[in-house]
């Protein structure tokens, strides 16, 4: 562990870690959109940006990105100096500009004194901000199948050719972790859509909740190497099931398996 | 034929200039992409069946070979004899048969295919007296347009790999690297960092495999300096690389060149090929054990992929996106291995500064900027092409004596150096010598060498919106203020020129370019708002015509100019050829006269007039029924 000040105030880190991390377990509050504690930081939405500085620089700072940057012994952190807390408004104003009427950037640009966006607004509002967090979850997953297309302006999140894309698994992860809930989908007990693709429904055997697409079924089993079947049962149903093994097991052996356990508990007879 | 020790070296180089000793003349055909376009191709093929026909190349030693470029496309094809020297512009290949006849065999000179120095209106005889290139110095481009870059051997007669040969047989990494350091090398992709504090980095950094790039993906509007060393001399850029890996004990390579560079593909490819074979690149160099290839990989076309994060991740075959990770790509680069990433132009240095010494290189240029540089010099100027010399030559210098002056001798207005990255600057800044330093200071900087002169009939404001909507398409849309400011800036820029500024236009221009400069991921972000900011700094009063006056006072800006012919007109009838729209009307040697309501404000009127009897005003002016039937043309 290190130790590091974030505002005058000390924290400790672990070496390496991304700085972020830190700085909130300092306290500060500093807006976040295309970070997520699942994903790799990508430093693409810049509100985390902060100014570093260490006594032998003289005076000198230099502007990162928290999420990025790594924690160092001795460092110290500004995360609300003028020029930072200027770029971060410049920010927010511009994605209000992009996403006028979408709540989230709407209430993170109020908190920081942007009531109107002060450049042309999007003449077709989007939700969308571009954090990139759907791609990367999909990524994350070994699914791939959405990216960003287009470069600069014409930048966009979208399947190969717009059209249903093909690797898709029904997952739902990007619109779980969209921050903005920028993408549709639709699910019912029989079938769901998203990304324009059609999914057929599993039924848990034992509930008959349709938890889960044939396809995510497919593609963990696929990945795996279980049985289908293991995934058919929904989770709820599946520790429900293993709590009657356990307790028919600690019942069958008078309790004293139990006993010698590490991480049994002899009361619920859960692990 | 492998050359595996010292002697077989040297062997190998006298076996190629005793072939040239045969050659009493050679005709030496400018075939880089510009004399190509021109049709430098057939006028090769022309000089080939001629000579065969006369059955002279036996007889005479006369010897023809395709060059890369000489660097004045301007006036190609070009066409060289040597040893005479003498230079010959805009060769067609019905030139051909007097050429051979009179020059080659009678020492005539051909006066109309002589190059005519703009000025003095004199024919200049000789390559080395024209202007455009006595006062150059060749460091990186010595060998283009000397040697065919498909003939190995006529680069090892011209030098080439002398330096790899010095390097490998006598010198530690150490002591390689210390030779780069004493010259000063600084990258010549623009950034300028040190060359030798790069590779001693990577020296030292921990890991089994370590790799050397090379940056030829050169995507600036009017650069095109790699594209011609790559084309022209693409083992001076091997050789550099192989002396590079060398140094910093790296045994894997990788040149990224832009698909817009087909034949530089292929001359590097064959380079290779030759080079490979001859036991310069690849297992055991030159006897010595040491192993180095190199792949060429072609780019997508993204201009962000000159970035060097960007450029790895395309590389490893993703995205080509930059991204920030806080630690140097010498130490975690390409595949997250210890990376050397220099530009074409750095890498074209290397063999030269072993093979003379640093000291030699140190000796020319600034204090801190060593060396020569390479300058594409484009726009308003006479003499426009490729050139190179020492840094903190002065602006003045390289516009007024190299290029030749402005076309048409009208007044100077400004200098865009740098690219999109770049800056704008003004006459008061003519005298600046160029160098890292002074560029930057004065708002613009070094880039890639792009240098784009412009004359009074330039707007600013164009200017600076030409370049935002180069980038705006370019962003790759990773980061935040890079693409939706470049998006708000445009929008700004849009409004300006058509005649909708608004008081305020300023003060938020000024407050999004900081904003991107520092928030911005990379550096085509952080330094977008340059072309903005520097030509606010020097032209301020052209933004405020645009903005309080409704004016273009280039008379550039469609929307706020309008044209008119005055009483000096002698009814030529020139002008009204040249309109696109039909918008001129006058009987022969009476006053022509612009219809208001058709005129687009293109301006072709105002360019062909040979009498100055067409004058631009701004459109504001014009009488408010006038106005109103354009708006209706319109």
């Amino acid at each position: 562990m290190i130790t590091l000040t974030v505002n005058g105030k000390t924290v400790r880190a672990r070496e390496g870690s991304p700085l972020l991390e830190a700085v909130r377990a300092a306290g500060a509050l500093i807006p976040t959109l295309c970070q997520h504690e699942a994903l790799e930081p990508w430093g693409g939405c810049r509100l985390c940006l902060v100014d570093v500085t260490r006594p032998e620089w003289n005076g000198w700072a230099k502007m990162v990105v928290s999420c990025l940057y790594p924690a160092e012994e001795g460092l110290i952190v500004q995360t609300h100096t003028e020029r930072v807390v200027e770029t971060r408004k410049v920010v927010l104003d511009l994605l209000l500009a992009r996403c006028p009427e979408t709540p989230l950037i709407q209430r993170l640009a109020r908190e920081h004194g942007i009531e109107k966006t002060s450049y042309l607004p999007n003449p077709e509002p989007t939700d969308c901000i571009l954090c990139g967090l759907c791609t990367r979850v999909c990524d994350h997953i070994g699914v791939f199948a959405i990216s960003s297309v287009n470069r600069g302006a014409g930048r966009e999140i979208a399947p190969p050719f717009h059209e249903a894309p093909p690797d898709c698994i029904g997952c739902l992860a990007c619109a779980e972790v969209c921050p903005t809930s920028c993408i549709p989908y639709e699910t019912s007990d029989a079938r769901r859509t998203i990304w324009n693709k059609a999914f057929e429904m599993v039924r848990c055997p034992r509930c008959g909740k349709a938890h889960i697409t044939k396809a995510q079924a497919d593609f963990y089993a696929g990945r795996n190497g279980v049985p289908q079947s293991y995934f058919e049962t929904c989770d709820a149903c599946k520790r429900q099931e293993m709590a009657h093994t356990f307790s028919k097991l600690s019942a069958g052996a008078g309790g004293t398996e139990m006993e010698t356990g590490k991480q049994g508990n002899r009361e619920t007879g859960r692990p | 034929m492998r050359i595996d020790s010292r002697e077989r070296f040297d062997a190998a180089v006298s076996e190629a200039l005793a072939g040239r000793e045969g050659h009493k003349t050679e005709i030496l055909v400018c075939c880089g992409t510009g004399c190509l376009a021109n049709g430098s191709q057939k006028v090769a093929e022309a000089f080939a069946q001629e000579v065969e026909k006369r059955g002279l190349e036996a007889g005479v030693g006369l010897f023809t070979k395709k060059t890369g470029c000489h660097g004045f496309c301007e006036k190609g094809p070009l066409v060289v004899l040597q040893p005479s020297g003498v230079l010959y512009t805009k060769v067609e290949p019905r030139h051909v048969p007097d050429i051979l006849d009179k020059t080659v065999a009678k020492g005539e000179l051909i006066p109309r295919l002589l190059y005519k120095d703009p000025t003095t209106k004199k024919p200049v005889e000789r390559y080395a007296e024209v202007p455009f290139y006595k006062n150059q110095t060749r460091i990186a481009m010595r060998n283009i347009g000397k040697i065919d870059p498909a003939d190995l051997g006529d680069a090892l007669a011209h030098g080439a790999y002398a330096g790899l040969a010095k390097a490998l047989f006598g010198m530690t990494p150490e002591q390689v690297i210390a030779e780069v350091e004493s010259s000063g090398l600084r990258g010549r992709g623009g950034a300028g960092f040190v060359t030798a504090r790069k590779w001693k980095a990577a020296r030292k950094a921990q890991g089994e495999r370590k790799f050397l790039l090379c940056n030829g993906d050169e995507g600036d509007p009017g650069a095109f300096k790699d594209r011609s060393i790559m084309e022209g001399d693409p083992h001076s850029v091997l050789e550099g690389m192989v002396i590079g890996a060398y140094a910093v004990s790296a045994h894997e390579g990788y040149i990224y060149v832009r698909d817009e560079y087909p034949l530089a593909v292929v001359h590097l490819t064959l380079a290779m090929e030759q080079a490979r074979q001859a036991g310069l690149l690849g297992r055991d160099i030159l006897g010595t054990g040491f192993d180095f290839d190199i792949c060429v990989s072609r780019g997508g076309g993204a201009f962000v992929c000159g970035e060097s994060s960007a450029l790895m991740r395309s590389l490893e075959g993703k995205t080509g996106e930059p991204r920030q990770k806080y630690v140097h790509a010498t130490e975690r680069g390409l595949f997250d291995c210890p990376t050397v990433l220099n530009n074409v132009e750095t890498w074209a240095d290397v063999g030269a500064i072993i093979q003379n010494g640093g000291a030699w290189f140190a000796a020319m240029g600034t204090e801190r900027s060593k060396g020569t540089k390479a300058f594409s010099l484009v726009g308003k100027v006479k003499n426009t092409g490729l050139i190179e010399l020492p840094m903190g030559t002065t602006l003045r210098h390289i516009i007024y004596d190299i290029g030749g002056g402005i076309l048409g001798d009208r007044p100077f207005k400004a200098v865009q150096t740098g690219g999109p990255s770049g800056g704008c600057l003004p006459e008061s800044h003519l005298d600046d010598p160029v160098d890292y330093e002074k560029l930057t200071e004065a708002g613009s900087m070094m880039g890639s060498g792009g240098m784009i002169v412009m004359d009074d009939r330039t707007c600013m404001v164009d200017v600076a919106r030409y370049f935002l909507r180069f980038l705006v398409e370019e962003s790759c849309g990773k980061c935040v203020p890079c693409r939706e400011g470049l998006k708000q800036m445009l929008a700004i820029y849009d409004d300006l020129v058509a005649g909708r500024g608004r008081p305020g236009d300023i003060e938020r221009i000024e407050r999004l370019s900081a904003g991107m400069q520092l928030g911005s991921l990379c550096e085509l972000g952080k330094s977008a708002p340059n072309p903005v900011l520097s030509t606010l700094r020097y032209f301020r009063e052209e933004y405020l015509a645009h903005i309080e006056q409704k004016a273009c006072p280039a008379g550039i800006c469609r929307d706020l100019t309008a044209y008119e012919i005055v009483e000096s007109c002698e009814g030529c009838g020139v002008c009204l050829k040249a309109c696109p729209a039909e918008a001129i009307a006058g009987e022969k040697k009476a006053l022509h006269v612009i219809h208001q309501g058709k005129c687009i404000s293109c301006g072709a009127c105002y360019e062909v007039c040979p009498t100055d009897a067409i004058r631009f005003f701004p459109k504001a002016e014009l009488a408010p029924a006038a106005a109103a039937s354009r708006g209706g043309a319109s």
